[in-house]
């Protein structure tokens, strides 16, 4: 084989890899906007699920997955923030840094069976909450924890210093700059990494399961179950009770999904230039 | 041998010293970065600090409001005081230093706010809150940095929507808003456009009476302009200390030197 048909291979087998990913991805979405379709109108988004919980719309379920995923996000981000500004600006580097970090990016990897387990043990058990909007939204926060750490951290770190020169340059205390310059600064790129994550945890099963259940009702409290659009499309395709609903329900998920990575993907770009 | 006796000019003392050096040394780690800078600056005057790269002038620059203090295993010896009270003293904030000894950087930084938000910044830090307070500053500030009339009806955009020269003269406007007492000027017009030097040459002349200039610049005609007074820093040899060769009238340094290395310097033959 000469060379340039070696080469040719190489790009082909490349090409190949690469064509793959988005074949994928298209094939997922592609099938789940075939069966999903016919079931999506504006009554499936807006009514309410009748008979068996199988027919009609899926309003408050939508409803929940906000809900729980909104709750989990006022949890997550002032800790996940102020822990990060404390890696980055405060704590001495070394190996309780180390060791903070490496504990962070474990629990990004603790599969979230088990962490709804655990969720489920400590809030809806040993806490008393019962199954709950609460105990999910606090279960959830393990799960958007690292993911949002991990993205102030890179965030406040791509502050150029002399943004911090220009506020101690004027006689600001180190938080004050900290809270007023580099924060401002980094807030884009922070809430970025804040939607990315509410989007993972709107498309997660296994913690809600163990945590909030499936009520099909609209949660009034937080201390309320109510059913999440996960769980609505797990129970509704493995109990094969109405495939076509399942197939929509997929596709509104899947929609504010996407919906959510756009508009984090337009909020980095937006503010890339600062 | 280094020679780090420097020459000063007989009636250099004649003013008033707003900051006063002795024998102060300055150490990264453990290199020996400046010795024995010996210096007054001049209340109301314009000090420019010249010499080539790595001389130490940025260095002490900063000294002066304790910026090197953020730069991890830094250190001070000598004296350096600013209006008789010693600026290293035992239990002096350099928070409280930086409020009254202002600084401008090579790089102009305004911060991703407002125009308005960027000049509001140092007062708000201060505790002004009243908005009609805020705005009187605001607008003052401008004035002074000479920014006020191309940014007057935008002052709700985004400072880095500025060209270059108006961003340094933006982060001019940022650091009068506090009334500073000095104004330490690292290079502050290495990266901008000539109109806005000529504006920023021109705020320096009008501000001098109440704020102290002291202004670093690699620009030896910017500092034949501008400054009232010169002092010239030069390390001799790599990895030996920089040390300050000779401070005086601007006028005198440029035009008759007392040592040949600044003659050297100012005709070019180095540097």
């Amino acid at each position: 084989m000469g060379r340039r048909a070696a080469n040719n291979l190489a790009l082909a087998v490349l090409w190949i890899a690469a064509g793959t990913t988005v074949v994928i991805l298209f094939s997922i979405i592609g099938y789940v906007v075939i069966n999903g379709i016919q079931s999506l109108s504006w009554g499936f988004i807006t009514t309410w699920p009748q008979g068996v919980n199988a027919e009609g719309g899926i309003a408050p379920i939508i409803v929940n997955t906000l809900y729980v995923t909104g709750l989990a996000m006022l949890f997550t981000t002032p800790i996940a923030v102020l822990a990060a500004v404390y890696l980055t600006e405060y704590a001495v580097q070394g190996k309780m840094v180390d060791t903070i970090r490496f504990a962070a990016d474990s629990l990004a990897s603790v599969p979230s069976i088990v962490m709804g387990l655990f969720g489920f043990a400590l809030f809806v058990e040993a806490l008393g909450w019962g199954f709950s909007m609460l105990a999910g939204a606090a279960a959830l926060t393990f799960l958007m924890l690292p993911i949002v750490m991990r993205a102030t951290e890179e965030a406040i770190r791509s502050v150029p210093r002399y943004i911090r020169w220009g506020s101690y340059g004027m006689g600001a205390t180190k938080w004050q700059t900290v809270s007023r310059a580099v924060l401002p600064a980094a807030a884009p790129r922070i809430i970025t990494g804040i939607i990315l994550a509410m989007g993972r945890a709107a498309g997660e099963t296994a913690v809600v399961l163990y945590t909030v259940t499936q009520a099909i009702d609209l949660a009034k409290t937080p201390m309320q179950s109510g059913r999440v659009m996960p769980v609505h499309l797990y129970l509704l395709a493995m109990e094969g009770i109405n495939l076509p609903a399942a197939y929509g329900t997929a596709l509104v998920l899947m929609i504010l999904i996407l919906g959510l990575n756009m508009i984090a993907r337009w909020i980095s770009k937006r503010y890339r230039k600062v | 041998m280094l020679e780090t006796q420097h020459h000063h000019h007989t009636h250099t003392a004649a003013g008033e010293a707003k900051i006063h050096v002795k024998d102060l040394n300055f150490w990264y780690g453990d290199f020996n970065a400046l010795t024995g800078v010996t210096v007054d600056i001049l209340k109301g005057a314009i000090t420019a600090f010249i010499g080539p790269s790595g001389c130490g002038k940025s260095t002490f620059l900063r000294c002066m409001n304790r910026m090197n203090d953020l730069i991890p295993g830094t250190r001070v010896e000598g004296l350096m005081t600013l209006d008789g009270e010693d600026i290293y003293g035992q239990g002096v904030d350099p928070v409280d230093v930086r409020r009254r000894v202002g600084m401008i950087f090579q790089q102009p930084n305004p911060f991703p706010q407002s125009i308005y938000d960027n000049v509001a910044y140092g007062p708000r830090l201060q505790g002004v809150k009243r908005k009609n307070e805020l705005d009187a500053i605001v607008e003052d500030s401008l004035k002074r940095a000479n920014l006020w009339k191309e940014v007057k009806d935008i002052l709700g955009k985004s400072g880095l929507a500025l060209s270059g020269g108006q961003q340094q003269r933006l982060c001019i406007a940022r650091v009068l808003a506090v009334q500073p007492e000095v104004l330490l000027m690292d290079e502050p017009c290495s990266a901008i456009d000539p109109t806005s030097v000529q504006k920023i040459e021109d705020l320096m002349a009008e501000i001098k009476d109440e704020v102290t200039i002291v202004i670093v610049t690699h620009n030896m005609q910017q500092a034949a302009r501008v400054s009232d007074f010169t002092a010239f820093f030069l390390q001799e040899v790599a990895g030996e200390p920089a040390v300050l060769v000779e401070y005086g009238r601007t006028s005198e340094v440029f035009t008759s030197p007392c040592d040949r290395r600044t003659e050297d310097y100012i005709t070019g033959r180095f540097g």
